[in-house]
């Protein structure tokens, strides 16, 4: 099938972008979005172009590498989809696809679609974990951690760290991000220990890091990939508040943040 | 050269204790002193970092992803073995290290292996204690299912995403340390040197792939925890920036590279569709605890699978190994898959695939219960092919998965260059010429969490470290080294992408190192990746400049690296005058055909020196002594 893809190219962050249009006359629906970039790019480095710069790696919608914004959506149309997943075949002969890169404020530009998602990692790295060294682990059987708390858990725990949420919410909130982990952590028992100081270090950081506020809008859970429910914002808010009463003695000093590219 | 393992003398039980015993410490006052680089943030070195970190060390961590939790471990789907027995099925140390032995069809080291299965049930304890989900019984116990061919119930997992959370209960760690101080994390950059001065490994050279800068990294220590090499065959299961650079530039300063040849062919993955086919998708094994694998009985029969009655379906594997069935290892039901398919019995559009039916399991247990168990799995398979494989058999093919040659380690998983150290896959240690489903993340979390710490502290403590900066000529030569090769590349401007290179070069290896090898299509194979190497550095065009972003300039110099790696992997092969595990050479098979090993002439390790550009290899033996698991033909009729 015939489609054209109009991809926003910028070659980095001090110089301006532009929407550039690609015809492309031979696409097979059976192709993944990706590999239908990755057609395009060999075209151009033929015709001596330089090729548009997008990430990726695991292309099976676990490593969170891949995402753009296609057609105003963050993965595309088909919900509960990577754009490394999704398949042409969601799209008709002569559609016009509009490729652009995450847009918010802590995820600077790198070059056309990439941007730089550290702020993400800043996030866990002021909390997102149990502080348990290796060797200090109990036998695993102690801890009982029944089903549902840990189908719970793992399913705030598949969030994959690619940022559609953040790139689609109006306030560029990463709070479904944030309580993802939140939620994961909290509800296991190896986690309780630390659950108020994890909100309160968390979203912290979260703030820090020139993350919007969330308004509950929820346009996040409706663009994430693994469809990453809002209850967990809720779980994190809850923490957040009781902590904030709990420990007015101790309010963390966030991790500064890193804007620069990394 | 001959090859010191290390191994401690007396009974295999008592050998880690032992060498742990033995190992010299470093005083924790000084550990921040002594600065140790890994390069690689998977499981294995993500829990290395970490668990380094939380010593005291000075740690600095590479990846070439934009943030360390997106390594290529975050993809393994099925599971991570250990030995605890909750079960109650017969599970021990002694078990688990002889089904590995017996898995790698005897060409592991025995010492590693007993190491590897004692270890196994406290990496289980810590990933609980960090976190992770893993899968439970409505008591609140731990889960545990059968996996790949075990016989008993060792496998434990977190629905279809096991490496996904155990990655991230590594990713915690590490970023923990991270906050603590104790280590620098340094992603999207990637190591394309190590610098050895005075024989000792003492740092690396690395090129930033977003401004192009080069920098060099001076430590008392170098760990690699880079992954595998399966890219070489360009289409793989392996995430797409899987490359054997960092080794690879390890062996040409002197590693030895050990058992190239030995790749693992993973018997379900979804079939290739196109040309324009990027990567393959794994289908998790697992599923083959539940499904059942056939071919119709008539050759190229056009009904679709649904309308083909019972008794015209050929449950191959059922019907010659019927104590194993579908659970077969992973070499044995690849290269049956294979033998259907070129017999003419494949279905698909290509004839490249076999149905993994799960009616029966469907009917028994409901949709229900298979949903729960491969629920993600199924979901990813119709998002692929748009077919429901809950209403029709999914259609399946072997594709390369895994590769358990590496760089050679001794006991202490250092290389043959004093304090290189080599972890998870990009090592050759535990996995002779097959791996076992679900023990990769098992290897790479012991070798992380457990094993370097102590041996890294031992060299570390048992060692003098001169003073090195970047003036040294050493380091100097190694950073010409790099940015020659990059300004190469960047000025050929030929006629072809890398891609294409690439992909042409996969393909020479698939066909004649892939799942089954003869000499003289081996030979054939050395001389046309050869020539097309030659065109390679005549016509390859790399598109932009060596300063911002460039990923085809980052993919031109992993291919040149696979194109050399791709010609020891074929030597190695011809070298290799046996079938063992996934390296089957078809002159050598018995005569219902499997594998037919020689103990006599090749129970050894090969491990290759590298002689310059212009020299063949030099082979280096490490002969393997089976004291407590005594070599057999492996059966599972
Ligand atoms: C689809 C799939 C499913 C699997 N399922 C299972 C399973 O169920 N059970 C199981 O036991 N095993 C499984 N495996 C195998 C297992 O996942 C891998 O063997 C294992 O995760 C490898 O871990 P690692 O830490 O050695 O390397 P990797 O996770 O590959 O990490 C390599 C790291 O090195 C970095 N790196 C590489 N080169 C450079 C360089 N030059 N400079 C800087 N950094 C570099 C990368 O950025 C990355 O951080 C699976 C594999 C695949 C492909
Ligand atoms: S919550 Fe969803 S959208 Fe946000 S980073 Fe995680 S997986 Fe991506
Ligand atoms: S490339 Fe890994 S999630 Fe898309």
């Amino acid at each position: 099938m015939k489609l054209t893809l109009k991809i926003w190219r910028q070659k980095n962050r001090n110089e301006k972008g532009v929407f550039v249009k690609y015809p492309m006359n031979d696409v097979d629906p059976e192709m993944s979005m990706l590999e239908c970039l990755d057609v395009l790019n060999e075209s151009l480095i033929l015709r001596g172009e330089v090729p548009v710069a997008f990430e990726h790696d695991c292309r099976e919608g676990i490593c969170g590498s891949c995402g753009f914004v296609i057609n105003g959506v963050a993965h595309g149309p088909e919900r509960g989809t990577t754009a490394c997943q999704l398949s042409m075949r969601h799209f008709k002969d002569g559609d016009e696809l509009t490729l652009e890169p995450w847009r918010a404020k802590a995820f600077p530009l790198v070059k056309d679609l990439v941007v730089n998602r550290r702020a993400l990692d800043h996030i866990i790295e002021a909390g997102g974990y149990v502080s348990v060294s290796t060797g200090q682990a109990p036998e695993g059987n102690t801890l009982p951690v029944g089903k549902e708390i840990a189908d719970q858990s793992m399913d705030a725990a598949a969030c994959i760290g690619c940022g559609a949420c953040v790139a689609a919410c109006p306030n560029a909130s990463a709070a479904l991000f944030t309580g993802a982990k939140i939620t994961h952590l909290g509800v296991l028992p190896q986690g309780e220990p630390e659950r108020e100081r994890r909100a309160l270090s968390m979203v912290a950081q979260m703030n820090a890091e020139a993350f919007g506020n969330c308004t509950s809008i929820g346009e996040c859970t409706g663009v994430c990939p693994k469809e990453i429910p809002l209850e967990v914002i809720a779980n994190m808010n809850r923490d957040y508040v009781c902590a904030s009463f709990k420990r007015r003695e101790d309010l963390p000093t966030p991790v500064a943040p890193v804007l620069q590219h990394t | 050269m001959k090859l010191d393992a290390r191994i401690p003398s007396g009974p295999i039980q008592e050998a880690w204790a032992k060498a742990c015993f033995d190992m010299k410490l470093v005083n924790p006052a000084n550990k921040r002193k002594h600065s140790v680089i890994v390069v690689g943030s998977g499981l294995a070195g993500g829990a290395a970092a970490a668990s380094l970190g939380e010593l005291g060390y000075n740690v600095k961590c590479f990846c070439f992803q934009d943030s360390p939790r997106r390594a290529h471990s975050i993809a393994a789907q099925g599971g991570i073995n250990a030995a605890k027995n909750y079960p109650n099925d017969g599970e021990s140390v002694f078990r688990l290290f002889y089904d590995t032995v017996k898995g790698g069809d005897f060409r592991a080291r025995e010492a590693n292996v007993y190491r590897l299965a004692q270890i196994s049930g406290k990496i289980i304890d810590q990933c609980v204690a960090q976190g992770v989900p893993f899968a439970r019984e409505y008591g609140g116990s731990l889960a545990n299912r059968s996996f790949g061919g075990a016989q008993v119930s060792r496998t434990f997992y977190a629905r279809g995403q096991t490496g996904q959370q155990l990655l991230l209960g590594a990713y915690q760690a590490l970023e923990r340390q991270v906050h603590a101080g104790s280590v620098t994390m340094i992603p999207r950059t990637e190591m394309l040197d190590l610098i050895v001065v005075d024989g000792q490994a003492r740092g690396i050279v690395t090129r930033s792939l977003i401004t192009g800068e080069f920098n060099v990294h001076i430590a008392d220590a170098v760990i690699l925890a880079s992954g595998g090499y399966s890219n070489v065959y360009y289409l793989s299961t392996n995430a797409k920036g899987s490359n054997v650079t960092a080794s690879w530039r390890a062996y040409k300063r002197g590693a030895l590279f050990a058992n190239p040849c030995f790749t693992q062919i993973h018997p379900t993955c979804i079939p290739v569709s196109g040309d324009y086919q990027s990567k393959l998708t794994l289908m998790s094994e697992s599923l083959r605890n539940d499904g059942r694998i056939w071919v119709p009985k008539k050759k190229g029969d056009p009904r679709p699978p649904n309308e083909i009655p019972e008794e015209e379906r050929d449950y191959y594997l059922e019907r010659r190994y019927p104590s194993f069935g579908n659970l077969v290892p992973r070499d044995v039901a690849s290269r049956n898959a294979k033998a259907m398919c070129d017999e003419g019995y494949g279905v698909g559009k290509s004839g490249l695939g076999v149905y993994l039916d799960f009616s029966e399991s469907i009917a028994r247990l409901g949709e229900k219960t298979v949903r729960e168990r491969y629920g993600n799995l199924f979901d990813m398979y119709q998002r692929i092919t748009d077919e429901n494989p809950y209403k029709t058999p999914m259609r399946i093919y072997p594709a390369i998965h895994y590769t358990m040659g590496g760089l050679w380690v001794d006991y202490q998983l250092q290389s043959n260059i004093p304090g290189l150290f080599v972890l998870g896959e990009a090592n050759f240690s535990d996995h002779g010429a097959n791996r076992l489903g679900a023990s990769a993340l098992m290897q790479g979390l012991s070798d992380g969490y457990f094993i370097i710490p102590y041996t890294v502290g031992n060299y570390l403590a048992s060692n003098k470290f001169a003073k090195v900066d970047e003036s040294n000529p050493a380091v100097q030569e190694a950073v010409t080294a790099v940015k020659t090769k990059i300004d190469k590349l960047l000025s050929i401007k030929g006629n072809r992408t890398v891609d294409s290179f690439h992909r042409e070069l996969g393909k020479i290896v698939w066909d004649y190192c892939g799942m089954a090898r003869t000499a003289e299509g081996l030979e054939v194979a050395i001389q046309k990746i050869r020539a097309l190497r030659d065109e390679y550095w005549q016509n390859v065009t790399v598109p932009g400049s060596g300063d911002d972003l460039n990923e085809s300039l980052e993919k031109a110099g992993r291919v040149a690296d696979f194109f050399e790696l791709a010609e020891l992997m074929c030597i190695d092969a011809l070298d290799r005058n046996e079938s063992c595990g996934g390296h089957f050479r078809e002159e050598y098979q018995t005569p219902d055909g499997e594998a037919q090993r020689d103990d006599e002439r090749y129970s050894y390790v090969a491990a290759w020196g590298y002689n310059g550009p212009d020299a063949p290899p030099e082979l280096i033996k490490e002969p393997l002594t089976f004291e407590y698991v005594h070599p057999s033909q492996r059966s599972y009729k």
